[in-house]
């Protein structure tokens, strides 16, 4: 077994240039199956670039991102979603003007095709999935609702839900618990808890309590370069995170 | 728990269809000679491009303001055919070259055309009046979407077209009869179109045509497809980190929106008896938009209200004040986009539903007939 095929995720050389400013600049890290990836570091590192990066959501400049040694930087974004790669934005990004079910309806993985999605019929393998995800992510009483009515945490907790039901072997979360009361950030925290023991995650967080509660290992990133990898010990007691990130 | 149920037609969408097959087929048919018969059949040609930017535009949130090209082509097929029909050898023996239609012989033409000849077909013309504006849709389809260009962009764009294609038609004369359009159409395989009988008949397939889009329209918005291009609207990003190609759903909708025109355009030239440029360009194809954005751009059913409204309103001002007309129409517009952005739609599902509903459970008899359902429109 090479070292490579040891890894879901292999990132190597990764960079992008906007004008000349390297936004990311000749990134490695590898993510090995059911680990979970914390990425800090101060404003403006390129986290969410990097996440951009690998969900094609950018194009990269240069390098190579290998999810089970599929090159994604090739792929269409609905591509690397069907190779196992969701990803969760920052703002919760869910269909205001459809119902909590059909929001998590249109994330069931089958239909995807224009004539798929036409002859697609809400059976009753889909319902019960709905219903299943819906109380994982303690929504199953809202499923009627319109998204558009639900709270800000309820709205990320939607989103989420809209991963799972995917089920991704990667699943990419830009601050998941950014903007929720004390109540809701503690029931996020055990809804990923739970839902990070099967799969990868990459969680981009600026919350140490959290990161130290979930991080499998963790990445600094300073000025689109890792600044330091390890675990959260490791990485609390190196002098150049302290300098630019954790402060003294 | 009623969105679970995907059931086809709810029960006040199934009395919102039948209710407007009821005006379309009988009440209009009752009330109205046969001249403003055929008026409003000129006018529910248009709810086909309307029903069309209702699913464009309503839903997936793709602005086209050159609806006016497919309707065209679609028209333009027709009258083709049509014309080819009129343009026999004894009808045109006065012509230097008789057998072509008229006003290629006066601009000096002496043999029809190699792309005119399958138009002596009618399977082909048939087929053409869907095809033509699919394809032509299917090309500028593929040239936006896949390159994402999308909202304001892509509605100068379609913009564009609409005055492209008019310049192409006025300046190829020879070929298509140029700015007057093509004109004197008289017999569809010899059953004479122009008589009184033939335009009621006319009218009755429009409206029969106009039902069955009608309910294709609204298969397509039940369907997942139609969720996905709501969920397109509102986050477009979210559809293709959801695994979705976006682009193709919009190059689909757009394609439907043009077969529907070209439809719409084929029954324009069947009921008035010409076609010509002033239906391709930029101010029909707006006119469409406002069709759309008066009957409520999120309602299909909308979308045929708001055609037969304005273009009534249109033609009563317009026969006694024709120069205020486009000025009328200009703040009908404003009024629409600043107090009712869902049109009428908008105004018959959140003002009048909810009296209606009110009224109904008050009566006590049908007070445990159920939840009252949401102001859902269709």
């Amino acid at each position: 077994m090479t070292s490579h095929e040891r890894f879901l995720l292999t990132v190597e050389g990764l960079t992008v240039s906007f004008d000349g400013f390297k936004a990311v600049n000749d990134l490695n890290f590898y993510v090995e199956p059911n680990e979970c990836r914390v990425i800090i570091g101060p404003n403006g590192a390129g986290k969410t670039t990097v996440l951009d990066l690998i969900c094609g959501r950018t194009r990269a400049t240069d390098g190579s991102v290998k999810f089970k040694n599929n090159e994604l930087l090739k792929m269409r974004e609905d591509q690397i979603v069907h190779a196992g790669v969701g990803r969760k934005f920052q703002t919760p990004s869910v269909y205001e003007d459809l119902s909590v079910f059909e929001n998590l309806e249109i994330s069931y993985p089958k239909g995807y095709s224009v004539f798929g999605a036409l002859s697609f019929r809400r059976n009753e393998d889909v319902k019960a999935r709905i219903q299943d995800i819906a109380e994982t992510i303690f929504l199953e009483d809202l499923l009627d609702e319109k998204a558009a009515f639900l709270s800000h945490g309820q709205k990320q907790w939607l989103e989420i839900g809209m991963l799972l039901i995917q089920d991704p072997e990667l699943l990419m979360l830009d601050e998941p618990v950014a903007g929720m009361s004390v109540a809701e950030r503690k029931k996020t925290a055990e809804l990923l808890n739970r839902i990070i023991k099967d799969r990868s995650v990459i969680v981009i967080e600026h919350d140490m309590g959290f990161v130290e509660d979930i991080a499998t290992r963790v990445n600094v990133l300073h000025q689109g370069k890792m600044l330091s990898e390890g675990s959260m010990a490791h990485v609390k007691a190196d002098p150049k995170v302290i300098e630019v990130y954790l402060g003294h | 728990m009623t969105t679970q149920k995907n059931t086809l037609f709810t029960r006040q969408e199934w009395i919102g269809f039948v209710v407007l097959a009821g005006i379309i087929l009988l009440l209009l048919p009752a009330a109205l000679d046969n001249f403003r018969l055929n008026l409003f059949g000129k006018y529910l040609t248009y709810a086909f491009v309307a029903i069309g930017l209702a699913l464009c535009w309503g839903a997936g949130g793709i602005l086209s303001l050159g609806q006016g090209v497919f309707f065209g082509l679609g028209g333009y097929c027709m009258a083709m055919f049509l014309k080819l029909e009129a343009s026999t050898p004894e009808n045109t023996s006065i012509q230097s070259t008789p057998g072509i239609p008229d006003f290629m012989d006066w601009n000096q033409l002496t043999e029809l055309p190699a792309w005119w000849q399958p138009f002596y077909s009618l399977t082909f013309t048939l087929i053409a009046v869907v095809l033509v504006p699919v394809i032509f849709a299917l090309i500028i389809g593929v040239a936006m979407f896949r390159r994402r260009v999308g909202g304001v962009y892509f509605a100068i764009i379609t913009q564009a077209f609409a005055a492209i294609l008019t310049i192409l038609i006025i300046g190829q004369q020879g070929y298509t009869g140029g700015v007057n359009g093509i004109t004197d159409l008289r017999t569809l395989k010899g059953w004479d179109i122009r008589t009184d009988e033939a335009k009621e008949i006319l009218y009755y397939v429009n409206g029969v045509l106009l039902l069955v889009v009608l309910f294709i329209a609204h298969v397509v918005r039940k369907s997942k497809l139609g969720r996905v291009l709501i969920a397109m609207r509102d986050q477009e990003d979210r559809v293709r980190f959801s695994g979705y190609d976006v682009a193709s759903f919009k190059i689909f909708i757009f394609c439907l929106g043009a077969a529907f025109a070209g439809i719409g355009g084929a029954m324009f030239t069947l009921q008035v008896g010409f076609m010509s440029p002033t239906l391709v360009g930029i101010v029909p194809s707006i006119e469409m938009v406002i069709f759309c954005a008066v009957g409520g751009r999120l309602s299909i059913q909308g979308a045929v209200y708001g055609a037969l409204l304005v273009n009534w309103a249109k033609t009563s001002f317009s026969e006694s004040f024709p120069e205020l007309w486009l000025f009328g129409l200009g703040g009908l517009f404003i009024a629409v986009v600043m107090l009712f952005p869902n049109g009428l739609a908008g105004i018959w599902s959140e003002k009048v539903m909810p009296q209606i509903n009110a009224l109904w459970n008050k009566r006590p008899t049908n007070a445990q007939a159920g939840p009252s359902k949401k102001g859902a429109v269709s």
